[in-house]
C-alpha cells in the first residue's frame, strides 16, 4: 500500500526522516497509564471500554428519566411532574436510551470486540476511532446541558413536526436535542466508516467473510446502516436547525410546507435505527449460546443471511410507523406487506438459536441466561411487532401504550438483555476478573421480573386506550391497576441495574482474593479468547491463522469419524502467553481527536446562543483536523529498535513493516497529511 | 481411537511460520483503507443529498414570491456548472502528474481545479446576491429555504474540497507530497469527482425540469 511505505523509518532512499514535530504545540503524547492515556488513547480496546462506561452513565440518568415518568403515573392525577416537565423527562429518557446508551453499547462492543474477533491489532483508523467517542461524549454532555439551559426537548424521541417549531416549542430543547444528535451523528458516521473499513480490510490471514464470528457480521451489517440512515437523519435535522434558528419554512405550515416531509426523513432513518440497536445484541448472543451449548451455531449461513436481510429490509418498512398520517391505502398497504416480511429473517434467526440450543450441554451461566432472556423477550416484542404491520390493528394501537410496551420488549427485552449477557461474558476477557455468577443469576431474574412486570401490563393499558406521552389519566378507565404493577416493576428492573453495578465493584474487590482468571475462562469458540485476560494492547503475538468458523475451539476440540468431540489440545497450549509485545508496531497515541471533537459542542452552544462561540468552536476544530492531518500516524520518537526479523531494513529501502494497522487516516477534511 | 480430523503440533508455531502470517501491506479486498473509507463516506453522502433533493423537488412551487422560473439564469448558471465540471478533467490530470511524478504539472493542476471551484462559488454567490435583491431571500417561500439550503449545502461541500486542494497544493509547494503519496491526491479527487456528480443532479433538478 502507497501509504504505509511513507513511514520515517522506511523512506526508500535510506535518507535522514524528515519529520518535524507537528505544529509545535504539543509533544506527543507518551502516558501509557492515568488519566492522560485514556484522553489520547487510540486503542480500540480502551476506547470500546470507555464507550461502555460512558453508556452506562447515561443509563443512570435515562433510568432516572423513567422512574420519574413511572413516579408521575403512579396515580390518577398525579402531581410530581407538570405536563411540560413531563414531556421533557420522557423526550430525554427515550433520546437518551436510544442514541446514548443502546447505540453506544452497541459501539463499545464493536470497537472492543470485533478487531479482535477476525484477528486485527487494530481498527483501521485508529484516530478516527477515538474522534468518534469523544463526539458521542461531548454530544451526549451538550444533549443533557440542555436541563440546566432553560429546559430539555419536549417533543418525544422522535420530534414531529410541526410541533417541533419555534411556536410549539419555544424553549431550547429542541435545538439542543438537534444539534446534539448531530453531533452524536458524526461520531456514529466516522465510527461505521472506519469499522466496515476494519472488517473489510484486515481480518487474518485465511479469516474469509464467511469465517466470521457472527458477531463480527452483525456489527457490519449495523454499520452499513448507521452508514446509510445516519445522514438521513442529519438531513432532516440540518432542515430542523434551518427552520428554528434561521426562519426558514421547511416545516412552516403557514407557507405550504408539508410537516409528513419530517416524519418520512425521519422514519427513513428511525426505522433502519431499531435494527441496528437490536443487531449486535443478536451477534452477542450467537456468541454466547454456543458457547454454552457447546454446539456450533445452527445453521450459520442463514444467520448471517438473515441479518444481512434484515440490513436491506430495515430500508423499506419505515412507513408503518405512519398509518395513521393519512399516507393513503396504497402506502399502507405496500408497508404492511413488508413489515411482515420482516419478520421472516428475525424468525429465522429464533429458530437458529433454538436449535443451537436444542440437544446442547447447556451450563447455565449468567450469559446464557441472559442470552434466554433476549431470545423470549424478544419473541414476545417481535410478535406484537407484527400486529404493527396489519393496519387496522396498528391505527388503534398507535400511540398508545400498547406501542410502547412493543418497543420496550425489543429494545430493552431483546437488545438490553443481550447486552448485559455480554457484559458477563466478556467482562473476563477485557478486565481480567469474572462477575460473580451468583449475583449475576439474582440480577438477570429480578431483572427479568422486573421487566416484565413494568412493561407487560401495558399491552393491556394501551389495548384499554391509554395514550402514550399525555402525563396523567383519570381515574375510572381502569389503568390504576396496571400502572401501579409498572410503576413496581420499574423499580425492580432499576434496583436490578443497580445490583449489576454492585456486582462490578464486588468482583472487582473479590478478585483480588482469586486466582488470576485464564485467557478462556468459559471453554469459548472465537479466536478472541485466544488473547490472554485482560487483552494485551498489542492483542496478538503472533496473528493466528483461520481456517474455519470457531477456529478457537477446533484447536482445542477435534472430531472422531464419527462425530464425536474429542480434546486435542489443552487449553493452555492453544492460547497465547503474554509476550512484552516487542517489535509490535502500534498506533501511537494523539490528542488532536479529542481537540477536534471539543470545537463541536462550541459551535453548536454558539448556535443557539452567540455566533461569536461558532467561530471559536470553529478555530479549535480546523486546528484539530489540521494538527491531526499534520500529525504522521506513528511517532517518529518512538522506539522502532526491537522489531524482529522481517522488520524494516532501512538502507536497501525493502520497508517490511510487520503490521498495517497503523495506516495513515484520510478522510473527507483529513487529507492533508504530510509525508513522513 | 479417536482420530483427529484436525490438529497442529503447536498451533502457535503454525501460526508464526504460516506463510500468511506476517499481514502484508496488502488489505484483504486490495483497496486501501483511505480510498475504501472514502468510497463508504460518498456513499453516505449520497444519502444527505438525497434527502435535500428530495426536500426541494417537494418544494419547489413556491405560494408566494418569485417563482424558479423568474428568477434562474439558466445560461449563467450553465456556464458556472460547465466550469465546475471541468474542474474535475483537471483534477484527473494532477492525479496522473503525480502518478507520473511531474510535481511541476501537479501543482498547475491541482492550482486549476482549485480555481475553476473558486469560479463556480463566485459565480452561486453572485447567483444569491442577484436572487436576493430581485426579492428571493432565505425565509420568503417554502422554495427559497429549499433552494438555498440545498445549493448552499453544495457549495460548502465544494469549500471543503477547494481547501483540501490548496492544503494538498501547499504541501506540494513544501516538498510534502512525493509520488508514493499520490493516493492521498487520488482520494481528494474522489471526493472532487462526487461533488462534481452531485452537482449535475442538483442542476438538472434544480434548474432544468419544469416544475
Amino acid at each position: 500500500m502507497a501509504l504505509t511505505e511513507a513511514r520515517p523509518l522506511a523512506l526508500p532512499s535510506g535518507e535522514e526522516d524528515t519529520i518535524e514535530r507537528p505544529g509545535g504545540v504539543f509533544a506527543r503524547p507518551t502516558a501509557s497509564r492515568g488519566w492522560r492515556s485514556w484522553v489520547t488513547t487510540v486503542d480500540h480496546k480502551k476506547i470500546g471500554i470507555m464507550y461502555g462506561a460512558t453508556a452506562l452513565a447515561f443509563l443512570m440518568i435515562g433510568g432516572l428519566e423513567a422512574l420519574l415518568i413511572r413516579l408521575q403515573l403512579w396515580a390518577p392525577r398525579g402531581t410530581l411532574l407538570s405536563a411540560d416537565l413531563y414531556n421533557q423527562v420522557y423526550t430525554m429518557h427515550g433520546t437518551t436510551m436510544v442514541f446514548l446508551v443502546v447505540m453506544p453499547i452497541g459501539a463499545c462492543f464493536a470497537n472492543y470486540l470485533m478487531p479482535l474477533q477476525i484477528g486485527a491489532r487494530d481498527v483501521a483508523f485508529p484516530r478516527i476511532n477515538a474522534f468518534s467517542y469523544w463526539c458521542y461524549l461531548f454530544g451526549g454532555v451538550f444533549l443533557n446541558t440542555s436541563w440546566l439551559l432553560g429546559g430539555g426537548a419536549d417533543g418525544g424521541w422522535f420530534n414531529y413536526a410541526p410541533n417541533n417549531g419555534v411556536i410549539f416549542s419555544p424553549s431550547h430543547g429542541i435545538d439542543f436535542w438537534n444539534l446534539g444528535l448531530i453531533i452524536t451523528g458524526i461520531a456514529s458516521l466516522t465510527g461505521a466508516v472506519n469499522l466496515i473499513v476494519t472488517v473489510l480490510n484486515m481480518r487474518a490471514p485465511g479469516m474469509t467473510l464467511m469465517k466470521m464470528p457472527v458477531f463480527t457480521w452483525m456489527t457490519l451489517v449495523t454499520q452499513f446502516l448507521l452508514l446509510f440512515a445516519i445522514p438521513v437523519l442529519t438531513a432532516a435535522q440540518v432542515l430542523l436547525m434551518m427552520d428554528r434558528l434561521f426562519d426558514a419554512n421547511f416545516f412552516n405550515v403557514a407557507k405550504g410546507a408539508n410537516p409528513l416531509l419530517w416524519q418520512h426523513l425521519f422514519w427513513v432513518f428511525g426505522h433502519p435505527e431499531v435494527y441496528l440497536m437490536i443487531l449486535p445484541a443478536f451477534g452477542l448472543v450467537s456468541e454466547m449460546l454456543p458457547v454454552f451449548s457447546r454446539k456450533p451455531i445452527f445453521g450459520y449461513p442463514f444467520i448471517v443471511f438473515s441479518g444481512v436481510a434484515i440490513g436491506f429490509m430495515g430500508f423499506g418498512v419505515w412507513a408503518h410507523h405512519m398509518f395513521v398520517s393519512g399516507i393513503g391505502p396504497i402506502s399502507v398497504t405496500t408497508f404492511s406487506l413488508t413489515t411482515m416480511f420482516i419478520a421472516v429473517p428475525t424468525g429465522v434467526k429464533i429458530l437458529n438459536w433454538t436449535a443451537t440450543m436444542w440437544g446442547g450441554k447447556l451450563r447455565f451461566t449468567s450469559p446464557l441466561l441472559f442470552s434466554i432472556g433476549l431470545v423470549t423477550m424478544f419473541t414476545i416484542g417481535g410478535l406484537s411487532g407484527v400486529t404493527h404491520a396489519i393496519a387496522p390493528a396498528d391505527s388503534q394501537q398507535t400511540d398508545t401504550y400498547y406501542i410502547v410496551a412493543h418497543f420496550h420488549y425489543v429494545l430493552f427485552g431483546g437488545a438490553f438483555f443481550g447486552f448485559v449477557g455480554a457484559f458477563y461474558f466478556y467482562w473476563p476477557k477485557a478486565f481480567g476478573y469474572m462477575l460473580n455468577e451468583t449475583l449475576g443469576k439474582t440480577n438477570f431474574w429480578m431483572m427479568l421480573l422486573g421487566f416484565n412486570l413494568t412493561f407487560a401490563p401495558m399491552h393491556i393499558l394501551g389495548l384499554q386506550g391509554m395514550s402514550r406521552r399525555v402525563y396523567t389519566y383519570d381515574a375510572g378507565y381502569g389503568f390504576e391497576l396496571w400502572n401501579k404493577v409498572a410503576t413496581i416493576g420499574a423499580f425492580i428492573l432499576a434496583t436490578s441495574v443497580l445490583l449489576f453495578v454492585f456486582n462490578i465493584i464486588y468482583s472487582k474487590v473479590k478478585a483480588k482474593s482469586l486466582p488470576p482468571v485464564g485467557a478462556d475462562p468459559w471453554d469459548a469458540r472465537t479466536i478472541e479468547w485466544m488473547t490472554p485476560s485482560p487483552t494485551p494492547e498489542y492483542n496478538y503475538d503472533p496473528i493466528p491463522t483461520v481456517t474455519r468458523v470457531d477456529d478457537f475451539w477446533y484447536r482445542k476440540y477435534g472430531e472422531t469419524k464419527d462425530g464425536k468431540l474429542v480434546r486435542i489440545a489443552a487449553t493452555d497450549d492453544v492460547v497465547q502467553q503474554r509476550s512484552d509485545g516487542k517489535g509490535i508496531h502500534l498506533p501511537s497515541p494523539s490528542y488532536w481527536p479529542i481537540v477536534a471533537a471539543l470545537g463541536l459542542p462550541l459551535v453548536a452552544y454558539g448556535l443557539i446562543f452567540s455566533l461569536w462561540l461558532c467561530l471559536i468552536g470553529g478555530i479549535i476544530t480546523v486546528a484539530g483536523i489540521y494538527g491531526w492531518a499534520l500529525e504522521p500516524p506513528d511517532d517518529p520518537d518512538a522506539a522502532h529498535e526491537d522489531h524482529g526479523p522481517g522488520g524494516h531494513t532501512s538502507d536497501d529501502g525493502t520497508a517490511v513493516e510487520e503490521t498495517t494497522e497503523a495506516l495513515p487516516e484520510a478522510e473527507a477534511e483529513k487529507e492533508a497529511e504530510t509525508v513522513g | 481411537m479417536a482420530e483427529t480430523v484436525y490438529a497442529h503440533e503447536s498451533v502457535a508455531q503454525a501460526d508464526a511460520h504460516a506463510a500468511a502470517a506476517h499481514i502484508e501491506h496488502d488489505t484483504n479486498t486490495g483497496i486501501s483503507n483511505t480510498k475504501l473509507a472514502m468510497w463508504l463516506f460518498l456513499a453516505s453522502e449520497c444519502l444527505l443529498f438525497g434527502g435535500l433533493i428530495t426536500t426541494y423537488i417537494l418544494y419547489r412551487n413556491p405560494l408566494e414570491g418569485p417563482t424558479p422560473h423568474e428568477i434562474y439564469d439558466i445560461p449563467f448558471t450553465s456556464t458556472s456548472s460547465f466550469i465546475l465540471l471541468m474542474s474535475s478533467l483537471t483534477m484527473v490530470l494532477a492525479v496522473s502528474a503525480i502518478e507520473r511524478g511531474d510535481h511541476q504539472r501537479l501543482r498547475v493542476w491541482l492550482g486549476a481545479t482549485a480555481l475553476l471551484g473558486a469560479t463556480f462559488i463566485a459565480g452561486q454567490v453572485y447567483e444569491f446576491t442577484v436572487f436576493y435583491r430581485e426579492g428571493l431571500g432565505f425565509t420568503t417561500s417554502r422554495f427559497s429555504s429549499a433552494f438555498y439550503t440545498l445549493t448552499g449545502f453544495h457549495g460548502v461541500h465544494v469549500t471543503v474540497g477547494i481547501i483540501m486542494l490548496v492544503s494538498l497544493l501547499v504541501l506540494s509547494l513544501r516538498g510534502k507530497l512525493p509520488e508514493h503519496r499520490s493516493e492521498t491526491v487520488e482520494v481528494v479527487g474522489l471526493y472532487w469527482h462526487f461533488v462534481d456528480i452531485v452537482w449535475i443532479f442538483i442542476f438538472a433538478v434544480v434548474y432544468l425540469v419544469p416544475s
